[in-house]
């Protein structure tokens, strides 16, 4: 499904990503962990075309596409959710117009019929109720006076409605309490977990692990992977810790 | 009659204009003035699109009576210099609601120059002025509020963003605060920035082309000035107004 081959990136002429090389498959949630400064929140925002990223060698292909010869938007639109580490304010603009605005500018790239307002609403009431997040929140300005743990609950709420082929999510563990965490790890299983679906997951800590167990770990150092394995290897680097894991 | 004297840009109150567009006015204009008054206890409501292509001076001036509301909103989307003017007179009791967008490209300087006289106490004022622009256009407020020794318990609010779309636009804001009483409440502020790049990323991951991002951002940016008018209808054609501005140009 997704194929990264030898990617190498840069943010202003400084190399973070350096031949990272993986492939994730259908049916399949791969996490990623490794230390601050690895270059973990890069790959996330080079697979979502953030401007300032800069791809300087190596290749991204997403479905049989090259995802990095499309603009972010399109990206979303052929199937890719990015789950931010920190989710952005736009105050004047409430969370339904953004994601009914959303969730039809992808419908209509992609050739579908806009959903009506009824049948948005109905969609968001539904995927609200899975996160826990109460419809109130929704009618509220993005993200605008939110809490890290609801930011999140709204992200994973987006990620429902707009019910992308593959998420990136980029620590979306950060910043939850226990009980949010085991919210948007069901949340996460409930609407990624499926066989045509997939996931890459970007954390520090193992505690996500838990709630949503990957198929695949690996641990990125110095821009690349260095080390790949089962869910065990979670583990293991919880216990011994990078230094010992990544060297 | 006396010889009218022609504005120039060492006028306080016209320093930003177009110095070409008034040579062009007919002398005459320059003294024209709608005059409104609003009686005791009543409330007018006007919303005024500005789009024209010649350009236009559009002056008002409005006695608001005891205990009257006077509410004022206007588009100024000329595509030439376009100033809309309101000078106001508050007696006591009365209030004032202004809501004002310049929004547009192209060369021309849209502007609203208002002059408050708090003449008597209690009465109260509030103006949001939001300013959109992209070529090389210039969006202006100039704010004068007056309050008279007497006039205590005033309460005057003006506010002004301006939001610059492209290198080569500017806004000016001038916020003029006169006041001899000792009882009063006159907030202002002003603050011009640029598109929020953070934000226009976040829509395009969530699959919202630029443009419709763009026009989403500027529909919040510019919402504020119209939020007081409670006609929702009115609302929506100001808005559509002023977003029509914007059209393809992004």
């Amino acid at each position: 499904m997704l194929a990264i081959d030898n990617l190498h990136a840069e943010i202003d002429g400084k190399p973070i990503l350096q031949g990272l090389t993986l492939n994730v498959n259908a049916g399949e949630i791969h996490a990623i962990m490794g230390p601050n400064g690895a270059g973990k929140s890069t790959l996330a925002y080079v697979l979502g075309g953030r401007p300032g990223y800069e791809v300087t060698a190596g290749s991204v292909s997403f479905n049989g596409q090259d995802l990095l010869a499309l603009e972010p938007h399109e990206r979303a639109a052929a199937g890719l959710f990015l789950g931010f580490q920190y989710p952005v304010e736009i105050p004047g603009v409430s969370n339904l117009q953004f994601l009914r605005e959303a969730l039809n500018a992808q419908r209509k790239a992609r050739g579908e019929e806009p959903l009506s307002g009824a049948e948005f609403l109905k969609l968001a009431r539904e995927k609200a109720g899975l996160l826990k997040l109460d419809m109130d929140m929704l009618k509220r300005n993005v993200n605008v006076g939110f809490s890290g743990g609801e930011k999140k609950r709204a992200e994973m709420v987006q990620m429902g409605i707009l019910d992308p082929a593959f998420s990136v999510l980029d620590e979306t563990d950060s910043g939850l309490d226990i009980d949010a965490l085991r919210i948007v790890g069901e949340g996460i299983n409930a609407i990624m977990r499926q066989p045509e679906k997939a996931v890459l997951l970007i954390t520090h800590y193992q505690r996500l692990l838990d709630y949503v167990r990957p198929d695949h770990v690996h641990i990125l150092a110095r821009g690349r992977i260095v080390t790949s394995g089962g869910p065990d290897l979670a583990l293991t680097l919880e216990r011994e810790g990078y230094e010992a894991v990544a060297a | 009659m006396t010889e009218l004297k022609l504005p120039t840009l060492r006028d306080e109150e016209w320093r930003y204009a177009d110095a070409g567009a008034l040579e062009r006015f007919a002398p005459a204009s320059f003294d024209q003035w709608r005059d409104i008054e609003v009686v005791a206890g009543e409330t007018m409501c006007e919303c005024l699109v500005l789009d024209g292509s010649e350009p236009e001076l559009r002056r008002l001036r409005i006695k608001v009576g005891e205990r009257a509301r006077a509410e004022l909103f206007v588009v100024n989307a000329g595509a030439d210099y376009t100033r809309c003017e309101v000078v106001v007179h508050l007696m006591q009791g009365a209030h004032f609601q202004f809501g004002g967008v310049t929004i547009g490209g192209g060369e021309a300087t849209r502007e609203f120059v208002t002059r408050l006289a708090h003449a008597h106490p209690d009465a109260t004022s509030e103006q949001t002025i939001r300013a959109v622009h992209w070529g090389r256009a210039t969006g202006n407020f100039l704010g004068r509020i007056e309050v008279a020794r007497h006039a205590q318990k005033t309460d005057a609010a003006q506010d002004f963003k301006g939001l610059i779309l492209e290198r080569g636009a500017s806004t000016n804001a001038k916020p003029e605060l006169e006041i001899f009483a000792d009882d009063v409440k006159c907030a202002h502020g002003a603050a011009i920035g640029q598109m929020d790049e953070q934000a226009r990323y976040y829509m395009a991951a969530r699959g919202i082309p630029p443009e419709t991002a763009k026009k989403l951002l500027v529909r919040a940016f510019i919402a504020d000035a119209f939020v007081a008018l409670p006609d929702e209808a009115e609302q929506e054609r100001l808005m559509n107004a002023a977003l029509a501005a914007l059209g393809d140009t992004l």
